[in-house]
């Protein structure tokens, strides 16, 4: 089942039957395996032609630059918005930034909203906010539109639903608006765009993320193929730009090369069809654009990851989706199956430090630590290393080093506990250990047919007759004098 | 930062072996392969007796502790200078890149770095270090490989299990689709996520079968371990090797046909 809007946070996350549903969902992991596969090829080619590791270099510099600097700079972000005219809001927590951006909406009179594509509004389920609060909430990203349309959540960070195929689409549209059912992705664009055009105009407050915050100049940068971003930011006569206040970046030259990282890690392209600087609401010579500009800028837990200096490299995403396209295990389970607004890699890092590890206890231990998303992240987020990082944190597992995510130590399990003490035992001692496994060799033929999950899918493997320990030992012998 | 560039030491006259736990239990050729291969280079190769585990099992478990205290029994093995080779690109990778993390900011720091320093995959080791030269005294035959992640991403030698297969006059080397895609191993996530590492390792082995080669070869035993189980479960004939095993069964001179 696809996950359905408004999960509660309450209780842990539900992994392991999401992730049984989605293996045995041969449509859904088709659907994922030709996506994935097609993304990582775009990717692959749209970097052909540059220096790939000294791109990420000086991407990874400007992130970790602007983080060292994160106060000041946005601080300076507010200064210079409120100079544009833009009005800044503060806000702690996702209710926090829901209830200003009700506020804002309370003070329009508004009745109608229309959104540009933005997952911190996922992250704080502004739209469920809203709906309650009896606004007309309308998602303008296809994307997006579809998977409201489906009551889900988005699936994936960039391309929201990437789970549907165009027959999936096409009956859903077919049911929900009554459109022709024809499996033409061109003809279903077309009706979705022309249903959203009317409500472009009639809406009364336009909502957007922000993919970059520029500090000195207070430009908003958002990057968009559909052009309903900018029909969102500019054609209501209110814009307001929700962002993680991990968002800021010094000066606008630090965009260019982030930009450059951005798209291609994304979706292959060399830069997106719009890309949108806001810097200001409509001035009085001005014939378009909205007479109010607001930006919100969301924590969230963000200033606690900050006070880590390993977990703050979290932080540096830009939001890509690079991670989850290339990670061999959300290729295929999809995005639902973890729950959280943020899947794949970066949100088994994110989301364990935002939720606590006790209600995300599988998504440390959901990889194979196999390498491809610290490989192809653009900002060179360690995200294998952070993996294991949250799972020392997860078991209290270093004595050397406090544990600090909320939550830790809640997977240490007497058990488990008992089992390492044992392993670490008998790899301590080597006659012990060499009498143990030679030992074992020796009872082979007693070994278990079936181990756990492992006899599931393979056979169980054969010890093999003589350990390496005795064959160097006895050749050692033979070559003696 | 960017990978650095690998700076190979000179060719030694002795190496240490570190033959990991796999090897000892369960690939026990692999590591005799990879010492024969050494030995006809003319290095010696030394094996200590009281070498166990690099750790990475606790390791890779979040457990840090115990980890710790099995890889600093290891830490004293290899006294003098010489190259620590290992026939398994996980288990070098845990000792090459990931020691010096472990014991960061213990009085086991120092020793822990200079021992990362020369540790090598075997299967690189013979590229790159001794330069060796295969000849192949066996039959024609397909061949797809399997590199491991460590091997690839975290060591950086992706290059070495292709460059000495190519050595081989006899030996077709064909590659399977995905091929950088993981098979589904991890340790301890095969088991504590059965169903999506099944999931990885079905798809790995149709993709290893799909090349029609006559086996595959892994420079890993978990990988070789994963795979190998998965066909033998299917009852596919798609028998595994490990690398080293096949090098040294297909280079010998007096290999009757």
């Amino acid at each position: 089942m696809p996950q359905t809007l408004q999960q509660s946070h309450n209780s842990a996350i539900n992994f392991q039957p999401q992730v049984k549903s989605a293996l045995a969902n041969t449509q859904l992991r088709g659907n994922f395996d030709r996506a994935m596969t097609g993304l990582m090829h775009k990717r692959t080619m749209a970097f052909a032609d540059w220096d790939l590791e000294a791109l990420r270099d000086l991407g990874q510099a400007i992130r970790q630059q602007s983080l060292r600097q994160l106060p000041d700079l946005l601080e300076q972000l507010e200064r210079q918005c409120q100079a544009n005219g833009i009005q800044v809001h503060w806000a702690r927590d996702g209710d926090e930034a829901c209830q200003v951006v009700t506020e804002i909406c309370q003070q329009r009179q508004a009745k109608t909203v229309i959104k540009g594509k933005s997952m911190v509004t996922e992250e704080m389920e502004l739209n469920a906010h809203l709906e309650q609060r009896g606004y007309t909430v309308l998602e303008s990203d296809l994307g997006e539109y579809i998977v409201q349309m489906a009551k889900e959540t988005p699936s994936h960070i960039i391309m929201p639903a990437i789970h549907k195929n165009t027959a999936e689409i096409a009956e859903l549209m077919h049911t929900m608006t009554g459109v022709e059912q024809r499996e033409d992705a061109h003809y279903l664009t077309d009706q979705a765009r022309q249903q959203l055009r009317e409500k472009f105009m009639q809406a009364d407050v336009g909502i957007s993320g922000v993919n970059f915050a520029v500090a000195d100049s207070g430009t908003l940068c958002l990057v968009e193929n559909e052009g309903n971003g900018r029909l969102t930011t500019t054609t209501p006569p209110c814009h307001i730009a929700v962002t993680g206040i991990e968002k800021v970046v010094p000066s606008l030259t630090d965009v260019a090369p982030l930009l450059s990282l951005l798209t291609r890690s994304a979706t292959g392209q060399s830069i997106t069809t719009y890309v949108n600087m806001i810097s200001r609401p409509r001035q009085p010579d001005e014939k378009d654009g909205p007479e109010a500009v607001h930006l919100v800028l969301v924590d969230n837990g963000r200033s606690d990851i900050y006070q880590d200096e390993e977990l703050a490299e979290t932080l540096q995403c830009i939001r890509c989706g690079a991670c989850m396209n290339h990670c061999p295990v959300y290729t295929r389970i999809g995005g639902h199956a973890y729950g959280t607004t943020y899947p794949g890699p970066i949100g088994q890092v994110l989301m364990p430090q935002l939720l606590g590890l006790e209600q995300t206890p599988d998504f440390a231990s959901a990889s194979s630590l196999c390498g491809s998303c610290g490989e192809v992240c653009p900002v060179r987020i360690p995200l294998p290393s952070l993996l294991l990082r949250l799972r020392r944190e997860a078991v209290d597992g270093d004595r050397t080093r406090a544990s600090t995510v909320p939550g830790h130590g809640s997977k240490r399990s007497n058990l488990e506990s008992l089992i390492w003490a044992v392993w670490r035992l008998v790899h301590r001692r080597p006659g012990l250990y060499r009498l143990t496994t030679r030992l074992a060799s020796q009872l082979r033929a007693l070994s278990p047919k079936r181990l756990g999950g492992w006899t599931r899918y393979r056979s169980a493997p054969k010890l093999a007759k003589t350990t390496l320990h005795s064959a160097m030992n006895n050749r050692s012998k033979r070559q003696q004098p | 930062m960017s990978q650095p560039v690998i700076l190979y030491p000179n060719k030694p006259e002795k190496v240490y072996l570190f033959g990991t736990c796999l090897v000892d239990l369960f690939y026990p050729e692999a590591g005799l392969a990879g010492v024969d291969l050494l030995e006809r280079e003319g290095i010696e190769v030394i094996y200590p007796q009281d070498q166990t585990c690099c750790g990475q099992p606790a390791y890779t478990s979040g457990r840090s502790d115990e980890a710790r205290a099995v890889a600093k029994t290891q830490l004293d093995l290899f006294p003098e200078d010489w190259p620590v080779v290992v026939p398994s690109g996980s288990c070098a990778g845990m000792m090459r890149h990931q020691y010096p993390k472990l014991f960061e900011g213990t009085e086991d720091a120092d020793r822990a770095l200079k021992l990362a320093r020369r540790v090598w995959d075997l299967a690189d080791f013979l590229v790159n270090v001794c330069q060796i030269q295969l000849t192949d005294t066996g039959e024609p035959t397909t061949i797809a490989l399997h590199t491991s992640c460590s091997s690839r991403r975290e060591m950086g030698v992706a290059d070495s299990g292709p460059a000495l297969l190519r050595q081989l006059n006899n030996v077709t080397l064909v590659e399977p689709a995905k091929v950088a895609e993981c098979c589904g191993f991890g340790g301890s996530f095969a088991v504590r996520h059965a169903d999506i590492s099944g999931a990885m390792a079905t798809d790995k082995v149709a993709a290893l079968t799909q090349t029609g080669c006559d086996r595959f070869l892994s420079t890993d035993c978990g990988c070789l371990m994963n795979l190998a189980g998965v066909a033998k479960k299917q009852k596919m004939a798609l028998p595994g090797e490990h690398l080293l095993s096949f090098l040294w069964h297909r280079s010998q001179p007096n290999r009757e046909a």
